[in-house]
């Protein structure tokens, strides 16, 4: 497809998906002009599929900038969501599919490798944060958000980069621009222990107080799949009673 | 506390004295003011929310929601199972309109593999989206009666609810939770003789619709306790994320269904090719939140009404492999759930589940501004506020 792609500062991530349709997309190419402009270097990567969607990638000191200058300079006026992500590939292993699991075995928390998609997909080899990863990423934590400007009809999803597990995973808050960031700022921080600088109340939202742990990191081991493996795609588990370890697990089952 | 009305003291105590007694609301007493706890189990509450208000006599001076009585974390289930595995589980987060919570996420898949449902489905699939949000705003138009201590407009609304959860299982098996959508199109086509049911079960709602307006939107007492009360302007609104009938009530014209951000207007769905109007109300009170909805129900009906006269024939599922593998890539697809915006962030690796699902519902957000709205009312209006703004808690705690 043609030049739609074609404006991100690094040739890396800015393949061109294999769904586009739309050739040109003015209204998403002008914003990332924009936002090229006024960030200069804080704006690490950027993925553009025409007619659908705008990721950017700014520097970890630029997070809470960026969202000031799209609310009171780009009229972003909706605060859509805030979340984080863990890019290390699970190391209780993809339970569900041994080919791609292999394929991430032996790779860094920085996987960059050419990871051989399963499907038909057209992206090819994506450096950065992990396969699959619109505008890239250099570290395990990444803050992600997105904010809709209703003059416009368009939004934009903002990363940034966070830091490695023996960093201090701060990033600042975006509680100033967009109050709503409030809520989804402390699910963040207890899910994936980031911390906002400058929250007005950085404290547990869902978990008890003495809670330990962060569930979302992807380290942190969702028991009742350790215990008991899910079926998966095709039932390839021993009925009830068929397998010797089974039995006990089928008599609990039937009781339940 | 403050006497300035006698009156309207007598019956806000009377009220907050009922509510005590049949919804466990527990009062303590502190140095500084009083702590007022709400909750877990209350009936305005939808579920288990627990409000912690801060009173300086009747007037609420910090409200502070706990949650996570019901948090199931989805987020981090999703990501052991396969895409078709997950459908069932977005079912149960707002468990008034199931079938809408499927879509968003069905739709993001799509996009991400590339394929697209045969017309067929994506119309019968906007079909459906329209019946759950009839079936989810029915309940809140009775709903909101009882809040207010009239309870018989929630009788009417369960009855009348029934006739779309009626047609709801007849054509997909299940009255709450469809799993009807599927990656490239539905599960099933419509059963025979549907059509016209459905037609008749819209009769009722639209007479429902109208005794709602008889009932509810003129009676003086509602106007007394929703006018003016709650009033969240469109900027604030929008900055905490508000979406949905919540932001329209505050005058913003925004309609995911014709503004779509994300692939432009209709992208899997059939709105654009519907006449249909976005309601608002410039007031941006409770009242205009009840009235805003009550038209959505009335519009709702208008559309299904078109679209049933409209579903073209052909296949009802695209080709797509027996085992679903969603290539590498991150989408970000939301639709207009009753609720307001419910989207899903999905970031694939190219395997049979997901890396990452980011949820994102409509009633956390919605929730999110009850500090904000609660400060300076008084307590008898926290209860209309939290009714008015409408959420589900499986839609908050996930």
């Amino acid at each position: 497809m043609p030049s739609a792609d074609t404006e991100s500062p690094e040739a890396g991530a800015g393949t061109t998906d294999a769904g586009e349709e739309a050739a040109v997309d003015e209204g998403r190419s002008a914003l990332l002009e924009a936002l090229t402009t006024e960030l200069g270097d804080a704006l690490l990567d950027s993925h553009l599929i025409a007619g659908k969607d705008l990721w950017i990638r700014v520097g970890t000191e630029a997070w809470a900038s960026t969202a000031d200058y799209l609310r009171n300079r780009q009229r972003f006026r909706f605060f859509d969501f805030l979340s984080a992500i863990d890019w290390m590939p699970s190391p209780y292993g993809r339970s569900l599919d041994a080919a791609v699991d292999n394929i991430l075995e032996g790779k860094s928390l920085v996987g960059d490798g050419e990871a051989e998609d399963g499907g038909d997909s057209a992206a090819g080899a994506v450096s950065g944060a992990g396969a699959g990863a619109y505008a890239g990423g250099e570290t395990r934590f990444q803050v992600f958000a997105r904010v809709y400007s209703l003059t416009t009809k368009l939004g934009v999803t903002i990363k940034a980069d966070v830091g490695n597990l023996g960093d201090p995973l701060q990033v600042g808050t975006w509680t100033g621009t967009y109050p709503g960031a409030d809520w989804h700022e402390r699910e963040a921080y207890e899910m994936f222990g980031i911390t906002f600088v400058g929250h007005p109340g950085l404290r547990k939202l869902y978990l008890p107080g003495d809670f330990e742990g962060h569930p979302m990191r992807k380290d942190f081991p969702l028991l009742a799949r350790l215990i008991k493996p899910w079926p998966g795609i095709v039932d390839v588990e021993p009925m009830p009673g068929a397998a010797d370890e089974g039995g006990g697990d089928a008599a609990a089952e039937g009781d339940a | 506390m403050t006497a300035t009305q006698p009156n309207v003291d007598r019956r806000q105590l009377s009220y907050i004295a009922a509510q005590a007694a049949d919804a466990r609301v527990n009062v303590e007493l502190e140095a500084e003011g009083m702590t007022l706890n709400i909750g877990p189990q209350h009936p305005a509450t939808h579920g288990t929310l627990r409000l912690v208000v801060r009173l300086d006599g009747e007037q609420v001076i910090e409200a502070d929601p706990i949650m996570g009585y019901m948090h199931r974390g989805y987020e981090k289930l999703v990501e052991v199972r396969t895409y078709p595995q997950i459908n069932t589980l977005v079912n149960r987060i707002d468990w008034l309109g199931s079938f809408a919570n499927e879509v968003p996420f069905i739709l993001a898949c799509e996009q991400l593999m590339g394929i697209e449902a045969p017309p067929r489905a994506q119309w019968i699939r906007t079909l459906f989206f329209e019946l759950s949000r009839i079936a989810n705003l029915t309940l809140f138009l009775g709903d909101m009666g009882v809040q207010l201590g009239a309870v018989t407009p929630v009788f009417y609304a369960f009855r009348d609810r029934e006739h779309i959860l009626n047609q709801i299982e007849s054509a997909t098996g299940g009255r709450f939770h469809p799993n009807f959508d599927r990656i490239g199109g539905l599960k099933d086509d419509l059963p025979a003789g549907w059509v016209d049911e459905t037609r008749r079960a819209l009769g009722q709602i639209r007479k429902f619709c109208d005794v709602m307006e008889d009932l509810i939107v003129g009676n003086e007492i509602f106007e007394a306790r929703t006018r003016g009360i709650g009033v969240i302007p469109a900027d604030v609104a929008l900055s905490y994320g508000l979406s949905g009938a919540n932001v329209r009530a505050s005058g913003v014209d925004w309609d995911l269904r014709r503004d779509n951000p994300v692939g432009g207007p209709g992208a899997g769905l059939v709105y654009d090719k519907l006449d249909w109007k976005v309601w608002t109300h410039p007031d941006g009170d409770s009242f205009a939140r009840y009235w805003v909805r009550l038209q959505e129900v009335r519009e709702a009906c208008h559309m299904v009404d078109q679209l049933l006269d409209s579903i073209p024939a052909g296949p009802i599922m695209a080709k797509v492999p027996r085992i679903i593998k969603v290539p590498e890539g991150e989408a970000y697809v939301a639709t207009e759930n009753p609720l307001g915006e419910m989207g899903y962030y999905v970031v694939s690796q190219g395997g049979l589940e997901p890396f990452r699902v980011k949820i994102r519902s409509a009633s956390f957000s919605n929730m999110s501004i009850t500090p904000w709205v609660l400060k300076g009312t008084y307590v008898p209006d926290v209860i209309t506020i939290l009714a008015s703004l409408y959420f589900i808690l499986g839609d908050i705690d996930r």
